[in-house]
């Protein structure tokens, strides 16, 4: 049997001892495309960090493609929020794009023409070669969205995880990152999103996790998306619960 | 032209050129990586916190390189240290070690009683480079400029967005100390030129000229380079032709670059940016 793409054994994060994950265990296998949905302070960015290993986790074992995750990093592409990036920084569009691929060139290597080519590819699929020559912090939130997603694919990466990647974006940019992020799913690839906004959740992923410190729901979308689950995770936000058409 | 004369026919002149133009290159390629970080106060910080590892080593007769780097690796891991287990925000923390070393090193000096010794040290006197100085200052240069030029990549990933540096695998944090021992470094080379007080000038004044007239890193490191070296060259021919301290000098120069920059910059100058401004809206009435 193939090894799930990301399996976590009772996760437990915390802040100076204010626990922000309290316990999730769950396995996603691959090819899905899983949200991560849950109110505000819900844990979610801190979940999603926590399973890279990127911040200390208090309890807990998370295995990626059945190994630790030390040793498949370079196959796991990363999105940060975008308000987590320096955009005055001196770095072209194409330059961005480039630097996914340096996590597959060795150490004092530069990026050859080859890489540059691929680069230059990954932003035609996102719809951006016109602007490779500008600064970052020219673009609009959507057209920075769409480089940092190029700059994933870049990657050639297994496993994808975006924080948050349509908070500031326009319509028609969400709609392609949302169909980019499909078509990697159909290629075999692991997609995983925090995101905040309930009502759009049921038409982008095929599995959601809902959360909010403790897992309250993981499972595909037709599982979890049910005003009965919902309301556990939003307890008191009438307006959320108004918004998918719940009534109390 | 009678400087030009003078570096010809001095020893000494032509030592402090050396000197303050490598100090100069070194300053404008590690700066640039300081304020992209945003870690300018961190500059300021360890280039203050060399002095007591400078002081023990006069004490001990050893080489001031050593005790230099080990007192402002210290102070950046103490730094971080209080940063990161307490509520105490980073630019307290530094306030707080940085003095704290600066401090401990006044009082050490003191104790050897060779104020002159602190004068130089805090305002630096590159008339004074003896060839042993220059030599250190080439073997650092050498050094700081093969380690930027060998983890170009790794240094580019982890100022730009470190949190992707670290899902892929980079040792951030340990990048993070590494650059401090460069910058430790720098300071120590930049001791006889400019002295312990400016250093930060040095650092970051030609690099952020260098950020106002491009959008590409490695164009701005060399930008910054150039920079510092235009400034300790003219800095040394006004310390030198009125006799002015040369610290002063270099920095007054580099300063008065960047003012130019920041007025006459093609894309950031703030004369272009309004004469742009102007220009749209006389198009609107």
């Amino acid at each position: 049997m193939k090894d799930p793409a990301i399996s976590i054994q009772d996760l437990h994060v915390s802040y100076f001892g204010n626990e922000a994950v309290k316990g999730v265990s769950l396995s996603v296998d691959t090819g899905n495309l899983v949200g991560i949905i849950g109110p505000n302070g819900a844990g979610k960015s801190t979940f999603l960090k926590a399973m890279l290993n990127l911040i200390p986790k208090d309890k807990g074992a998370v295995k990626v493609l059945g190994r630790p995750i030390t040793e498949v990093r370079k196959s796991i592409a990363y999105v940060p929020q975008r308000n987590d990036i320096d955009w005055d920084f001196p770095i072209t569009v194409l330059d961005a794009v480039l630097i996914g691929t340096y996590p597959h060139l060795k150490l004092f290597r530069r990026p050859k023409k080859k890489d540059k080519e691929w680069a230059k590819e990954c932003l035609q699929r996102v719809g951006m070669q016109e602007l490779s020559k500008r600064q970052i912090g020219e673009l609009s939130g959507g057209q920075q969205q769409r480089v940092f997603l190029a700059r994933a694919l870049a990657q050639k990466a297994d496993l994808f995880f975006l924080d948050e990647p349509f908070v500031g974006v326009d319509v028609s940019s969400e709609e392609t990152i949302v169909n980019i992020l499909k078509e990697l799913c159909r290629q075999g690839k692991t997609v995983i999103v925090v995101h905040h906004d309930l009502s759009k959740a049921n038409d982008y992923f095929n599995q959601l996790i809902l959360l909010n410190k403790e897992l309250i729901s993981f499972g595909t979308v037709e599982e979890v998306f049910k005003p009965e689950v919902i309301s556990k995770a939003y307890q008191g936000q009438f307006t959320f619960m108004k918004e998918i058409g719940v009534t109390l | 032209m009678a400087f030009i004369e003078a570096v010809m026919q001095y020893g000494f002149l032509q030592k402090a050129l050396l000197t303050s133009v490598m100090v100069g290159i070194i300053c404008g390629v590690i700066g640039c990586f300081i304020i992209l970080r945003g870690m300018a106060l961190m500059g300021d910080a360890i280039s203050h916190a060399v002095l007591p590892g400078v002081a023990i080593s006069y004490m001990l007769g050893v080489n001031f390189f050593f005790g230099a780097v080990i007192s402002g690796v210290i102070t950046a891991i103490a730094i971080g240290f209080v940063s990161q287990n307490s509520r105490i925000k980073h630019d307290t923390s530094i306030g707080i070690m940085f003095t704290a070393a600066f401090a401990s090193g006044i009082i050490i000096i003191t104790m050897l009683k060779s104020s002159t010794d602190l004068y130089h040290i805090l305002f630096g006197n590159v008339l004074a480079v003896r060839s042993s100085d220059m030599w250190i200052t080439l073997g650092i240069s050498l050094i700081v400029l093969g380690a930027v030029y060998l983890f170009y990549k790794e240094l580019l990933v982890t100022s730009f967005d470190p949190t992707m540096g670290a899902a892929y695998g980079l040792p951030v944090r340990f990048i993070h100390y590494f650059l401090m021992t460069l910058l430790t470094m720098v300071t120590v080379a930049s001791l006889q030129t400019v002295g312990i007080v400016l250093v930060v000038a040095m650092l970051i004044t030609p690099a952020a000229a260098a950020y106002l007239l491009t959008e590409r890193l490695w164009v701005m490191i060399f930008l910054a380079s150039g920079i510092g070296v235009i400034s300790s060259i003219t800095g040394l021919y006004f310390s030198f032709t009125y006799n002015l301290a040369s610290g002063a000098t270099i920095v007054i120069s580099s300063t008065a670059i960047f003012i130019l920059v920041f007025l006459f910059s093609p894309k950031h100058g703030l004369i272009w940016k309004t004469l742009k401004v102007k220009k749209k809206r006389a198009s609107l009435v």
